[in-house]
């Protein structure tokens, strides 16, 4: 079997998904009945060749499989419930699906698996089960946990689902801005788990960041008047955009100053910053506009001596004031040193909060760095050694000792 | 219509303090939401519960027939402790949500939303 031929199933499953969960109402039963589907379709296209909609066949024998199971359930335990939803999948069986109603379909689940009323680890792995088509296995992988604890999370994700009645609805105007940070944190979670995801980690077959961009993609279409959704997929598009870059012939981080920029896919950075400028038009801005128009300052650059270095750390500066926290203010501080010299740097890494830096080796090899470029070579070694003390892994406490011996010479 | 336990806790140390002024307008609020909240179809049932220094815990030990302990106070000594709860009927758990939002125990506490078993349908 071709894995574009497998590939192309998952997707539509997706899809497919989403429909038979609006008329069953339950995603175990709809997920058993697309199973089945797609299990036919893998025997069956390879034999019959492609059909012409293969989102229809599937749905229709997703259907078919639904129906009968139905049948049998509510033989056997005449539940009112199971015969409104006998009546809804019978009367759906003649109707068409439409592009349009695919699209609601998808927008409703995406806003269930996004539910404040799951725990955020739950939101992530059902959204990359249930819309990604992922398996389990490949989640548990993903995330470092046990199959099994990524089985009982998604499975006690689908019960609170079905026991508390958390709805298949897209949420109202009013509602949206208490609703959509959710489903952008679990789309940014993929993406920052794809680009994060060491070599070897994964299937083959399936590639985390690409699934990210993928799902990114999907939120921007099914939402384009929301600024926020475009300037994730334009974030997703610049980082993934650099993913032949990133890493050496031994796998070894590059760092972005070291990359080859030839190696990037200058037509994603394109579409990033169009993405980007357009969102920033509609004036709602956000942390994944800015996050985003960050990623494509860094990318469009042509060396990193021409990086718009002001223009990023004013950018950092708006990120910090949207979602300030302890990472964004070191980065704005690098971006500052760029910028305005070390010394304005500094004077950013002297501003924050001793509780939040003390055990954070990334700060103290920042201030080191910076440090050294104002010529206080003694305050840069105790900061390397500073930095050593916090418990870095082994490849940062290699390059940090190796750091320490530069300076001390 | 299923149905939700709206839980109310509140702070325990400001359960049996606050000046009558302050009961006063508390009351207002809460008379406020069983007005609209009733209105609205969806109240079920619901009650205020006496603060927790009245409470006496009770366990059977060692089964049905067992001995009865008795203790003084709350079955669990929290910071933050069970005041009241209403019943609403709503069709699903945004609504519940919707409405769990405009009790006052919301702002002055929290509100924990339970779905109720259904035993019809079980």
């Amino acid at each position: 079997m071709s894995e574009s031929l497998d590939c192309m199933v998952r997707h539509e499953g997706g899809r497919v998904l989403a429909t038979l969960v609006r008329l069953t109402g339950d995603i175990t039963l709809a997920e058993d009945a697309v199973q089945d589907a797609v299990e036919q379709a893998l025997r069956r296209w390879p034999i019959d060749g492609v059909p012409d909609n293969p989102g229809a066949w599937l749905t229709t024998v997703a259907r078919r499989r639904a129906l009968d199971v139905l049948r049998r359930e509510a033989k056997r335990t005449a539940k009112e419930s199971d015969a409104v939803m006998l009546d809804q999948v019978t009367a759906s069986m003649s109707e068409a699906t439409s592009d349009s109603m695919v699209r609601d379909d998808l927008l409703r689940l995406i806003f269930t698996c996004c539910h404040p009323a799951l725990s955020p680890d739950a939101r992530v792995a059902l959204t990359l089960r249930i819309l990604c088509g992922m398996t389990t296995v490949e989640i548990a992988r993903v995330f470092l946990v046990a199959d099994t604890t990524m089985g009982q999370r998604i499975s006690r994700a689908k019960q609170k689902i079905a026991t508390a009645r958390i709805p298949y609805r897209v949420p109202s105007d009013h509602e949206l801005p208490d609703r959509l940070p959710a489903v952008l944190a679990v789309v940014h979670a993929v993406v920052t788990a794809g680009h994060h995801a060491p070599e070897g980690r994964l299937d083959a077959r399936f590639d985390l960041a690409d699934e990210g961009v993928r799902l990114a993609r999907l939120v921007h279409d099914l939402m384009p008047d929301e600024p926020e959704c475009a300037g994730l997929l334009a974030l997703a598009l610049a980082t993934h955009a650099r993913r032949d870059a990133r890493l050496d012939a031994e796998g070894h981080l590059v760092l972005l100053r070291d990359q080859d920029r030839s190696r990037w896919h200058h037509d994603e950075i394109r579409e990033a910053s169009e993405l980007v400028e357009a969102a920033i038009h509609r004036r709602r801005i956000g942390q994944y506009q800015v996050q985003a128009a960050i990623a494509c300052l860094h990318t469009l650059a042509p060396s990193i001596d021409e990086t718009d270095w002001p223009q990023i750390a004013e950018l950092y500066r708006l990120l910090e004031s949207l979602t300030p926290s302890p990472v964004v203010r070191v980065n704005r501080a690098v971006a500052t040193a760029e910028a305005h010299g070390a010394d304005a740097g500094l004077a950013l890494l002297d501003d924050m909060d001793e509780s939040d830096v003390a055990q954070w080796h990334l700060y103290w090899s920042t201030r080191a760095e910076l440090l050294h470029r104002t010529g206080d070579v003694s305050g840069a070694v105790e900061a390397i050694e500073r930095a050593l003390t916090c418990n870095p892994n082994d490849s940062d406490r290699a390059f940090l000792e190796r750091r320490a011996s530069e300076l001390k010479c | 219509m299923p149905r939700y336990a709206a839980l109310i806790y509140g702070d325990a140390a400001t359960e049996t303090s606050g000046t009558p002024e302050q009961w006063a307008s508390i009351m207002v609020e809460y008379n406020d939401f069983g007005a609209t909240a009733g209105a609205a179809g969806v109240l079920a049932g619901g009650e205020a519960l006496q603060p927790t220094p009245t409470a006496t815990t009770i366990h059977v030990k060692g089964g049905k027939g067992g001995e009865l302990l008795t203790t003084d106070g709350p079955f669990a000594e929290t910071k933050e402790v069970l005041g009241g709860f209403y019943l609403l009927e709503c069709k699903d758990l945004d609504e519940a949500i919707h409405w769990a939002a405009q009790i006052p125990g919301a702002w002055h506490g929290r509100v924990e939303v339970r779905p109720v078993i259904d035993f019809s349908q079980e």
